[in-house]
């Protein structure tokens, strides 16, 4: 902005604002820079903040203190993060989020989070996947909830101090974070030259309709795990918001890349997850070694018992990564028919036991408490008498928007540049599950509230640093702009509105998760992922038939909110499946049978997709690029799809040994 | 005996409201049982299948979830009678009998439509009570102060609160006419007041439950206790809030 006029003022006397959607523990952390920053801040949020997806994260988040003395290190903690990853994230992002690991979580004690302690009062650590070190900090099996809460009380704190203009002076009935909570974004406002200048938001308890303009724009919304119906993932994490920015041409990564984490409660409306961190204290996965074996689980001597993941990975044992637990899992189920005996449905049932029976009460208590109560809760079983009985379930998407990363000379990252967490569209910013940035092909336990945090720390900074400098502010563009965004988001919803055709929204949704559920997650098959193909297309063009069921004006009306949702998630699905009949290799989440090597001389590069829209009612399709460019603060940035390993060497994953996830730890 | 239970339906009524202010009014729903089911996927098959029990389409009915493992708060409504969250109410439990399961919203907040209310009160009262700790910055400033396993033990399960307004709901003392503000607040209080660093704003959070609608305004029923779903001891908390506002009151008129 030109250096004579206000920064915090716009020409006609409002107050200049950025936009943060979301309010999970990414959307919070970029609030909470900004608002140091100086930077007043309108916080969209779907529900309450403080009722975020977040809160369901259980088991803990990462970070290299070492309290146990086992030389762990932030280096260590690189390497393994990569190395779990499949080497497909670009290494300088993990870098700087794994070197500032420790310095988080210090602030999340200081912000008052109850996290565990050592007899001597120190942060305790316990142990995830992927790694033997005691890494990740936890405040019993809420960890998410504690987090989201502090960041929470922290916003909130900020709500209540004003804005102060170019003087220090404060500016009356305005607070630094003005937060929309029950507000949808449902697009984007971008002028001629493509940058993104604001947002249009629905108000969901009345369903108006209204553009917000932004100096920038952060998207926070986390995943899309509702893509595949029931999941271990919030009943909101339908990807919309994502979906709606791809839509409006900003660029999609690795979508292919879904995590279905292994142990999760089977549910009518919901798979519960129960936490890696059940494993991490000593939970043990198994199955009878009889298929037929009648006894209730605890009755089942050891001697019977068939510890399948100690037996095949005597180096990590319960505690390999994720994508290879579940497709062992998922194998012992499926192809060996070795699930656990049901005597009332009389056959082998797709679960095996997960087993914390043989460990200390007080210990669970004091540290799996909030985990063992679910089961408890929703299964009906004690979990400290009875094996629990999990299977797989879809749990976080590695794929999200593609952003940028300013590579410093030591291999970390330039702090502050605004090209950090940038999408493709300028002005437009992602972080948390929402981007694609830092888990590679399969994500670390633990590693995604450190990613969360780290990356909204990252974006603050850098839209701080874009505002500045960004030649025009949004606030003082003409109305009309705004007005124009206004009338195509109410004349898509009014068109919603009058839909009446035969098709139940929430029925075709059951049919698109089935189809993705069964066929496009722990083994994909490229002649059945054509089948699934072939079934996005069906319900794309049987979407255009839905009748609304709810055709309420002026009032919330969650019938029309979900035919838009319906309509995103599809959209979201093509590109998830068309990346993975595309990409003919294995590695970390994704699996070919056909194909079961990793391939890094044609596949290891970022896939890259964008929106072509359908014309004249003919269904959407996906161009996949090699490259993005787009147009910085004046300045035209490159990036191909190569995938930046200079930091660690791509080698074959070996988790059969102890030690072989990091050269530095020893096993 | 399988097919028998496939063929069991769940009678559920429903108190609906089509907008704030609006008269209520109720209406009944028979859904088929499937295993597992609760509250939550007994509403997700009204969507599916908005019909009434007597064959009249509807639009389905309008309610509030996000994580459906009791631990965002979002779901919690009256059911039977007694407040608490809908996705840990499994049918199997609450309706052996087959129903019918009543659901209505809580009382205590003004409803936006059906069983969404609007608890924008309670998220006020954390900013009232000032339930944060004043920090100085989200930059490096090293480690956290040292805390014995034992106070961690104190504070994590007052931390548990979710803001799902079940404690309002049975307290007899929040109402129309008064303006208690409710046990989850002070609970907070007595949370970061035990924060060592909490604790060096002690008294503004005291101060701002010691006038009209504080601590004084609890009446003991000790309901709040009852219905919380963490089992957070609402009671000791009112308690504990209560001595130290009044010492507080005593030295700070000593002082003056
Ligand atoms: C059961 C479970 C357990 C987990 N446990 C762990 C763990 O132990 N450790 C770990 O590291 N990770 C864990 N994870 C993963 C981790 O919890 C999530 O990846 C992380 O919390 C995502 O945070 P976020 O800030 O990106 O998004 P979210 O917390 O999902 O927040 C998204 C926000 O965006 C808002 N939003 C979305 N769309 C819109 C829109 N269109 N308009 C307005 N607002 C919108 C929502 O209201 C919400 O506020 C777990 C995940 C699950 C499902
Ligand atoms: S104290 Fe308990 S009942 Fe009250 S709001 Fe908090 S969790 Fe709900």
């Amino acid at each position: 902005m030109a250096a004579s006029k206000s920064l915090v003022r716009s020409e006609s006397g409002k107050v200049r604002r950025v936009i943060v959607v979301g309010g999970g523990l990414a959307g919070l952390m970029t609030v909470i820079k900004l608002c140091e920053a100086g930077v007043p801040v309108d916080l969209f949020s779907l529900v309450p903040v403080k009722r975020s997806h977040s809160v369901c994260a259980q088991g803990g988040i990462n970070a290299s203190v070492n309290t146990k003395g086992e030389g762990d290190s932030p280096q260590v903690h690189l390497e393994e993060t990569v190395y779990g990853g499949d080497f497909l994230a670009n290494q300088p992002p993990v870098k700087a989020m794994c070197d500032a690991a420790p310095s988080i979580v210090f602030m999340l004690d200081r912000m008052g989070v109850p996290f565990n302690r050592t007899p001597e009062g120190l942060l305790d650590f316990r142990r995830f996947g992927g790694t033997l070190f005691h890494r990740t900090a936890f405040a019993g099996a809420t960890t998410g909830q504690q987090l989201l809460y502090a960041l929470d009380e922290q916003v909130r704190r900020w709500e209540t101090v004003d804005v102060e203009d170019d003087r220090g002076e404060r500016v009356a009935g305005e607070k630094m974070v003005r937060k929309l909570e029950w507000w949808e974004m449902i697009g984007l406002v971008t002028d001629d030259e493509g940058v993104c200048r604001g947002i249009v938001a629905q108000d969901l308890k009345n369903m108006s309709i209204v553009a917000f303009p932004g100096d920038a724009v952060c998207l926070a919304t986390g995943g899309c795990g509702i893509v595949f119906g029931r999941s271990t993932n919030s009943v909101i994490n339908t990807g919309t918001a994502a979906s709606a920015a791809y839509q409006h041409g900003a660029c999609y990564a690795n979508g292919e890349f879904i995590q279905v984490h292994p142990t999760a409660i089977p549910g009518a409306d919901k798979l519960r997850l129960i936490s890696e961190s059940v494993r991490g204290e000593g939970g043990r996965v198994w199955v009878p070694r009889d298929p037929k074996e009648q006894r209730a689980g605890r009755e089942v001597p050891e001697s019977a018992r068939d510890y399948f993941l100690e037996e095949k990975y005597p180096g990590y044992g319960n505690l390999v990564p994720r994508d290879i637990a579940s497709r062992e899992l998922f194998k012992k189920c499926f192809h060996e028919h070795r699930g656990v005996y049901n005597r009332e449905s009389q056959r082998n049932e797709n679960e095996v036991y997960l087993d914390v029976t043989h460990l200390p009460r007080e210990i669970l208590q004091k540290k799996l408490a909030g985990v063992l109560e679910i089961y408890e809760k929703f299964v009906g079983e004690d979990p400290f008498v009875n094996p629990m009985r999990v299977f797989p379930a879809v749990h976080y998407s590695m794929g999200g928007l593609w952003v940028d990363f300013d590579r410093a000379a030591n291999g970390s990252l330039v702090m502050g540049s605004p090209r950090n967490q940038a999408t493709s569209i300028p002005g437009l910013y992602a972080c948390g599950e929402a981007d694609y940035q830092y888990h590679g092909a399969n994500r670390l336990g633990a590693n995604s509230l450190l990613s969360c945090l780290w990356a909204g720390m990252v974006t603050g900074p850098a839209i701080a640093a874009y505002r500045k400098n960004v030649a025009r502010s949004a606030w003082d563009m003409p109305s009309s702009l705004f007005e124009k965004a206004e009338k195509r988001e109410r004349k898509a919803f009014e068109a919603i509105l009058a839909l009446d055709g035969a098709e139940n929204p929430y029925a075709l949704h059951d049919e698109l998760a089935h189809t993705m559920l069964v066929d496009c997650t722990i083994e994909r098959d490229n002649a059945t992922l054509d089948k699934v193909l072939a079934k996005i297309e069906e319900i794309a063009e049987r979407s255009r038939r839905v009748g609304v069921t709810d055709t309420a004006v002026g009032k919330m009306n969650q019938g029309a909110q979900y035919v838009r949702h319906l309509r995103n998630m599809i959209v979201l699905a093509r590109v998830i499946a068309l990346g993975a009949r595309n990409r003919d290799e294995s590695r970390g989440a994704h699996f070919k049978p056909q194909f079961t090597q990793r391939d890094d001389a044609n596949w290891l590069r970022t896939t890259m997709a964008f929106h072509k829209a359908g014309a004249n009612g003919e269904n959407d399709a996906v161009r996949f690029v090699r490259a993005v460019d787009y147009t910085l603060l004046g300045q035209r940035v490159e990036v191909k799809d190569e995938v930046d390993t200079t930091l660690v060497r791509p080698r074959p994953r070996k988790y059969e040994t102890a030690g072989a996830a990091s050269t530095a730890a020893k096993g | 005996m399988a097919d028998d239970r496939r063929a069991r339906t769940i009678a559920l009524k429903i108190k609906r409201q089509d907008g704030p202010g609006q008269p209520g009014y109720w209406q009944e729903f028979a859904v088929p049982w499937h295993p597992r089911m609760n509250v939550i996927s007994a509403l997700m098959e009204i969507q599916k299948q908005p019909v009434t029990a007597s064959g009249q389409k509807v639009t389905p009915v309008v309610w509030e979830c996000v994580c459906l493992e009791e631990v965002c708060g979002s779901c919690t409504m009256r059911i039977n009678g007694r407040v608490r969250q809908s996705c840990s109410a499994l049918v199997d439990v609450i309706a052996p009998g087959d129903g019918p399961i009543v659901l209505e919203p809580m009382s205590k907040f003004p409803v936006v439509r059906d069983l969404v209310v609007d608890r924008s009160r309670m998220f006020e009262d954390l900013k009232r009570v000032k339930a944060w700790i004043n920090l100085d910055g989200s930059h490096e400033l090293g480690a956290g102060p040292r805390q014995s396993p034992e106070s961690q033990e104190q504070t994590y399960p007052l931390s548990r609160c979710m803001t799902c307004g079940c404690c309002l709901e049975a307290c007899p003392q929040v109402n129309p006419s008064s303006d208690f503000v409710g046990p989850a607040a002070i609970s907070q209080v007595r949370l970061f007041n035990l924060h060592p660093n909490g604790k060096m704003h002690a008294s503004e959070r005291l101060e701002a439950v010691m006038g009209e609608g504080g601590v004084e305004g609890c009446g003991k029923a000790q309901n709040c206790v009852e219905v919380c779903p963490k089992e957070i001891p609402l009671v000791d908390s009112i308690a504990s809030v209560g001595r130290d506002a009044t010492k507080h009151m005593l030295l700070g008129w000593l002082l003056k």
